[in-house]
């Protein structure tokens, strides 16, 4: 239990996915201007990444590790298919993204007409992406991946809404022509990251 | 036509200044920050993707008349993912020490934004040769602010360039107390953010409106 | 047939599918064997560096490196809870991280405070002979770092307790903190320091500051500024990997055998 608990915390503030790892960064610059705009994809993202993390967790131990398919039959044993694993996610990811899709445009059309463009955009952020990497890499088994999933998806929701709470502000301030928009925007997330690393030092 | 006729000049060229893909489409950001503490790593980076976005986009190009319009999404995601592993497979074979470093990174070249940009933003529209330009030059663009964000971070955070000790250290003799800072990815955002101030004092049309 | 009717859409995106397959499995295919071979290297050479027969941040040929090792390292296999060697398995051909993945291969760790979960039961180690025959043995450590598993070396001369080298050949830390691991002067710092103190319990730790050198603080190294958490990591892996669940008892029949 404590263990999933530090891995949820971990996920959300120690490695947030836009402040920490800096993935999904070209929404995350895209999308934060209101708060609105901004609430709305990170919804997305975390629908999207709760969904398809252990989605992709399954298809890796079953389907793509070095003798997952043994299951289906002991000679299979031998079957590597971890060079697939790209393009599985990616797969995955995008059809997903497909599904949701479709699934708000007939149960949710107010929420599906206010994300817009985004939804589909879902599909290339490298944060759900790098999220299922990162969970390929560290070997995570089912549960963990759930609450990994989760997890990333918060911390990249709480990041992009600071991010707009913020930018929303600014567009009162009177900076020099040169830095208006995204050269200030990069300022701040850069501040905005150092504060996050604070959390760093925490220790379970 | 020419090899290098005004549109295909302008697809080369266009990409490094006046439309550069980091600084002003804001595209291919998340990988500028964490491959650029070095500057071979962040060279790597740059030609993988220099690579992957030209040949993407030569593939999309000759297949724009032929692609549904219902699935072309997907198939540039094919395309451009069979490619990136290709690219990794090759490093792995030839390059594997620098291969380990750029891991999950390189992986990541299908999601950015700077080659989906091009294939669907150009490429699904304009002839192959000219696409294929197209996406070498947002490479080099994106190079151009990979090797100077680089070089800035190794230089004052190591005193290195390429490996090389440049500035003695103070901590072996010399005089150089290394910024640390400067090795830890929002360096990489302040850097940008400086650059994009000089970039568009220099060509004010690039400024965003108030 | 019309671009957009379902059957076109559908023999199209089967035939980019089987040329895009074509494309990904022959470039693995062809290239696999050298991937594999590169990364085989790549392990020896940690090797070599951990035991000193490479100084470390030297890089030496390819073909080099594959003479020295095949002279002068000679892996075997350790049933890590008896600590005798392992007759009737090929070492070449053991991966010691898959075994600690398979549960038929393993067994779960009690609770430690390196985070490592599951420990092989039999594991791969080189026994080295450097200059004038001096034998060390080498054994794989490996532990939880700030952003990852770290995965290395460590080089311990005949007496099974002074170390020569540690070596990380993988590890996810900060490139400039936590990835000074991998920088030769701090590798420089663990040569002639004691794993084990005099009631050979791991003793090897490092600290914040700067420890003396090796003839007047054995037990200390120096911790990477600015990475307090790999560092820590660090020190729990390789007391955990020196004690009773690693290769305590292996280490302990060395002695008694008078080294490696």
């Amino acid at each position: 239990m404590e263990h999933y608990l530090e891995l949820a915390i971990k996920s959300v503030f120690v490695e947030n996915m836009a402040l920490a790892l800096f993935l999904g960064m070209c929404s995350f610059l895209a999308c934060s201007r209101r708060v609105e705009t901004a609430l709305g994809l990170g919804v997305a993202v975390l629908f999207v990444q709760a969904l398809t993390l252990p989605l992709n967790n399954l298809l890796l131990r079953y389907l793509l590790a070095e003798g997952a398919l043994a299951w289906l039959h002991e000679s299979l044993a031998w079957v590597d298919l971890t060079f697939l694993t790209f393009i599985v996610f990616i797969s995955t990811i995008a059809a997903t993204v497909q599904v949701v899709e479709m699934a708000l445009d007939r149960y949710f059309p107010a929420l599906y007409t206010s994300l817009g463009v985004f939804l589909p955009l879902i599909a290339v952020n490298c944060a759900i992406l790098g999220g299922s990497l990162l969970m390929a890499e560290r070997d995570y088994n089912f549960p963990e991946s759930v609450v990994y999933g989760i997890g990333t998806g918060f911390g990249f929701l709480l990041a992009i809404v600071a991010m707009a709470a913020v930018r929303e502000r600014l567009a009162y301030s009177n900076p020099p022509a040169g830095l208006r928009g995204l050269g200030l925007t990069f300022i701040v997330v850069g501040l905005m990251s150092i504060g996050f690393m604070m959390f760093s030092g925490m220790q379970f | 036509m020419a090899l290098l006729d005004k549109p295909r000049r302008a697809a080369l060229l266009d990409p490094l200044l006046r439309n550069n893909p980091i600084a002003l489409q804001m595209l291919g950001i998340c990988s500028a920050l964490a491959v650029t503490t070095r500057l071979d790593k962040a060279l790597v980076m740059s030609l993988s993707l220099t690579l992957v976005a030209a040949f993407s986009s030569l593939a999309v190009s000759l297949l724009r008349r032929h692609t549904p319009s219902s699935v072309r999404i997907i198939v540039q995601l094919a395309i451009i993912s069979s490619l990136v592993i290709v690219v990794d497979q090759v490093l792995k074979a030839y390059l594997y020490e620098i291969s380990l470093e750029l891991s999950v990174f390189v992986g990541l070249i299908i999601t950015n934004c700077i080659v989906l940009g091009r294939t669907e933003g150009f490429a699904m529209q304009n002839p192959p040769l000219t696409s294929f330009i197209d996406g070498i030059g947002n490479g080099l663009g994106y190079s151009l602010v990979l090797a100077t964000v680089g070089f800035i971070r190794e230089f004052v955070g190591t005193g290195a360039v390429f490996g090389r000790q440049v500035l003695p250290l103070a901590g072996e003799g010399g005089w150089y107390q290394p910024n640390s800072m400067f090795l830890l990815a929002p360096a990489a955002f302040f850097i940008i953010a400086v650059m994009i101030w000089l970039l568009r004092t220099a060509r004010p049309e690039q400024q965003e409106r108030e | 047939m019309k671009t957009d009717s379902p059957a076109y859409t559908l023999a199209f995106t089967a035939a980019v599918c089987v040329a895009c397959s074509l494309l990904v499995a022959g470039s693995n295919v062809l290239l696999r064997e050298r991937q594999e071979e590169n990364r085989r290297l790549y392990l020896q050479k940690n090797v070599l560096q951990a035991s000193g027969l490479v100084a470390p941040g030297r890089t030496i040929p390819d073909r080099e490196a594959r003479e020295i090792f095949s002279q002068r390292v000679e892996p075997r296999l350790v049933d890590l809870r008896s600590g005798e060697y392992v007759r009737g398995m090929d070492p070449r051909r053991f991966d010691q991280r898959r075994a600690r993945g398979d549960p038929a291969q393993s067994r779960e760790a009690a609770p430690n405070p390196a985070s490592v979960r599951r420990i092989p039961n039999v594991a791969l180690v080189y026994l080295v002979t450097g200059e004038a025959g001096a034998r060390q043995v080498v054994i794989p450590v490996e532990g939880l770092g700030l952003y990852g598993t770290l995965y290395g070396y460590l080089a311990l001369e005949r007496d099974t307790t002074t170390i020569r080298g540690l070596s990380f050949y993988e590890n996810r830390e900060t490139p400039g903190l936590g990835g000074e691991v991998d920088n030769p002067k701090w590798k420089a710092l663990w040569d002639g320091r004691r794993a084990y103190d005099e009631n050979w319990k791991p003793r090897i730790t490092l600290v914040k500051g700067q420890a003396g050198p090796p003839q007047r603080d054995p037990y200390r190294v120096d911790a990477i500024a600015g990475a307090t958490m790999t560092s820590n990591g660090v020190s729990r892996l390789l007391q955990f990997w020196l004690d009773e669940q690693g290769f305590g008892p292996y280490l302990r029949r060395l002695r008694e055998r008078g080294g490696p």
